[in-house]
């Protein structure tokens, strides 16, 4: 990275040849005194402190400690050893793996079931993204009483009818369903309106050869056609649904703070914030951000070849 | 769309609709069911809520005594007043840096717009939190923390902005881009006055996108904002229902209401621009 900002050409000289376009003539000074700005900002915000997290992450550097001093692969070696840390991410991961498949199904049957409707898609499409835009931090304290073991609604309701109650977030084997539940249920219309989105860029056309061709029932028309042309876009949505679920912080920080009982809840965001800003083990704290910012690369890698081989947005 | 209309005639395309709306309805209740939850606690006494069975209404109803008291004994009004400062904040530096730095990558050649637009790309996908440890070292280093300044910094430069304005005004035409140009008027000019008013859907959808994940934020300013004078929203809220109100869930609830509403009320009045500006993330 170093590498990169040194390689960076500042302003290029005014002598430097001028670039036409049009017919006229565009020294280079100008684009950069355009792009400037944003140049320093993103060296300053972005290149230098990624540049910064992966230096500390090979020290021992403490939060107000007055010396630092390599210590090579130690903070990684120490991570590969703790369980704290394997179990924030063996969390993160089970709790992807529970919002994603039902974020994106329930986002891809509401856009089906809506778009197939003759009179009330917007309003459906209106309560559904309601969630997308409501302050997460808000409804987390709502869903926190919402669940609640004794007093909350859901296991009110869950009483009248005769159920026994469910404790998610005192349950340490519940507590990440819980989290997982407040997700999907904030996700589901964010993948709806993608998949809106590409169900309407599917030619109407392809409906009638698939009439001709005798296939009538709507199902029969789901499968062979619909669902085939929203691949790419199934991908995407997976891929996205992916990145969010595994960012996952608020919940955590507002309603289960990584409990109950030691780690339950703990994720990966949740622990390397502790780390860092709690028990400020700066050095430890970077190579946790390494991982997660390596792991946050693989998913972005794959968006950018799925996106690559989309053409409909 | 009439894909349902092909399917079949009379009967079945009813029935079809009909048994849509009847799952669409049901799914749609539990969707909304939070925010009813969120309403009725805050209209109703304390004690109800100790009740073994759920009450769909409330049996004394409070009127507006928890938003009174949400209102008057918490700094709720400062939350929201540091989230309008700190968002618009941010969002007026995004467009001052982004939109000129796009339209120099949309229509200029320069020695190293490769390169540049390269690193755009790569910052795309680099959360906030990546960047948060030496950003905070930074802060302090400078004795900025906890400042309104520390709770934007980070967010001076938004990448997808660029990204995103760089594809809108590329579409702008070149010729009357070179015809303000032969008029003699500058680049600077031509951007603001010409450019930039053809781009105005992107901007709002930006806009909107950039308000609503700062004025949502929890991550960042519970990092560097410490004092009850600069709390956003977010923050405030997670602290005071941490704090003395933790049981009482009428005030907290009321909060809540009060500290969603200015989003979901911008959102039922401009659904289209807040369902393209949020959904843009997932769109670029």
């Amino acid at each position: 990275m170093p590498a990169d900002i040194a390689a960076f050409p500042g302003p290029a000289p005014v002598a430097a040849s001028p670039r036409r376009r049009h017919g006229a003539q565009i020294p280079g000074w100008v684009s950069w005194s355009l792009a400037g700005p944003s140049v320093v900002l993103l060296v300053l915000l972005m290149l230098l402190p990624i540049a910064a997290i992966i230096l500390l992450s090979f020290t021992d550097y403490r939060f107000g400690a007055l010396e630092v001093s390599f210590v090579g692969f130690d903070n990684y070696a120490d991570l590969n050893t703790d369980r704290a840390f394997w179990r924030a991410l063996g969390n993160t991961f089970t709790y992807v793996a529970m919002v994603v498949p039902a974020s994106v199904f329930l986002g891809l049957l509401l856009a089906v079931l809506i778009n197939g409707l003759t009179r009330g898609r917007k309003i459906y499409q209106l309560i559904f993204f309601l969630p997308v835009t409501a302050t997460l931090v808000a409804m987390a304290t709502v869903w926190k009483y919402l669940l609640h073991g004794t007093i909350g609604p859901f296991n009110l309701l869950l009483k009248s009818w005769g159920l026994p109650a469910i404790d998610f977030f005192s349950d340490p084997d519940l507590v990440l369903g819980g989290l997982a539940l407040i997700n999907i249920w904030s996700l589901a219309g964010f993948n709806m309106v993608l998949f809106i989105a590409g169900l309407t860029a599917i030619p109407e056309e392809l409906y009638d050869a698939a009439s001709v061709d005798g296939m009538e029932s709507p199902l029969d028309r789901f499968f062979s056609v619909t669902l085939p042309l929203l691949g790419p876009t199934t991908m995407f949505v997976i891929i996205t649904s992916t990145i969010t679920a595994f960012k996952v912080f608020d919940t955590v920080a507002v309603i289960t703070r990584g409990g109950p009982r030691r780690g339950a809840s703990d994720v990966l965001l949740y622990t390397t914030y502790l780390e860092g800003f709690t028990y400020f083990r700066m050095g430890s704290a970077a190579a946790m951000t390494v991982v997660f910012l390596a792991i946050i690369m693989i998913f972005a890698f794959l968006q950018a070849r799925v996106l690559d081989r989309k053409v409909h947005y | 769309m009439s894909k349902t209309r092909q399917a079949g005639a009379g009967m079945r395309y009813t029935l079809g609709q009909f048994a849509s709306h009847a799952f669409l309805l049901a799914l749609a209740f539990i969707f909304m069911f939070p925010f009813y939850v969120m309403l009725v606690t805050s209209f109703r006494a304390p004690q109800e809520l100790f009740t073994p069975e759920f009450n769909w209404l409330p049996q004394t109803f409070t009127g507006a005594h928890y938003y009174i008291e949400s209102l008057t004994a918490t700094p709720v009004l400062t939350f929201m007043k540091n989230g309008v400062v700190i968002s618009l904040g941010i969002l007026l530096v995004q467009l001052l840096t982004a939109i000129p730095c796009a339209y120099a990558l949309a229509k200029f050649e320069f020695r190293g717009r490769e390169l540049l637009f390269a690193i755009v790309i790569f910052a795309l996908t680099v959360p906030i939190q990546v960047p948060a440890l030496p950003l905070f070292l930074g802060l302090n280093a400078i004795g900025a923390l906890d400042t309104y300044f520390a709770a934007m910094m980070p967010f001076f430069l938004s990448v997808f902005a660029i990204f995103l304005f760089r594809q809108s005004f590329k579409s702008y035409p070149d010729e009357i881009i070179h015809a303000a140009r032969l008029d003699g008027m500058s680049e600077w000019a031509i951007l603001w006055t010409i450019v930039v008013p053809g781009s105005v859907p992107a901007i709002a959808a930006f806009s909107v996108f950039s308000l609503t994940s700062h004025w949502n934020d929890l991550y960042w300013p519970m990092i560097v904002i410490r004092s009850n004078e600069l709390m956003t929203p977010p923050l405030g809220l997670a602290y005071f229902a941490d704090s003395e109100s933790g049981e009482n869930y009428g005030a907290l609830m009321a909060t809540a209401t009060i500290l969603t509403a200015p989003l979901m009320l911008a959102f039922l009045f401009a659904q289209r621009q807040f369902i393209r500006g949020i959904t843009m993330t997932g769109v670029k």
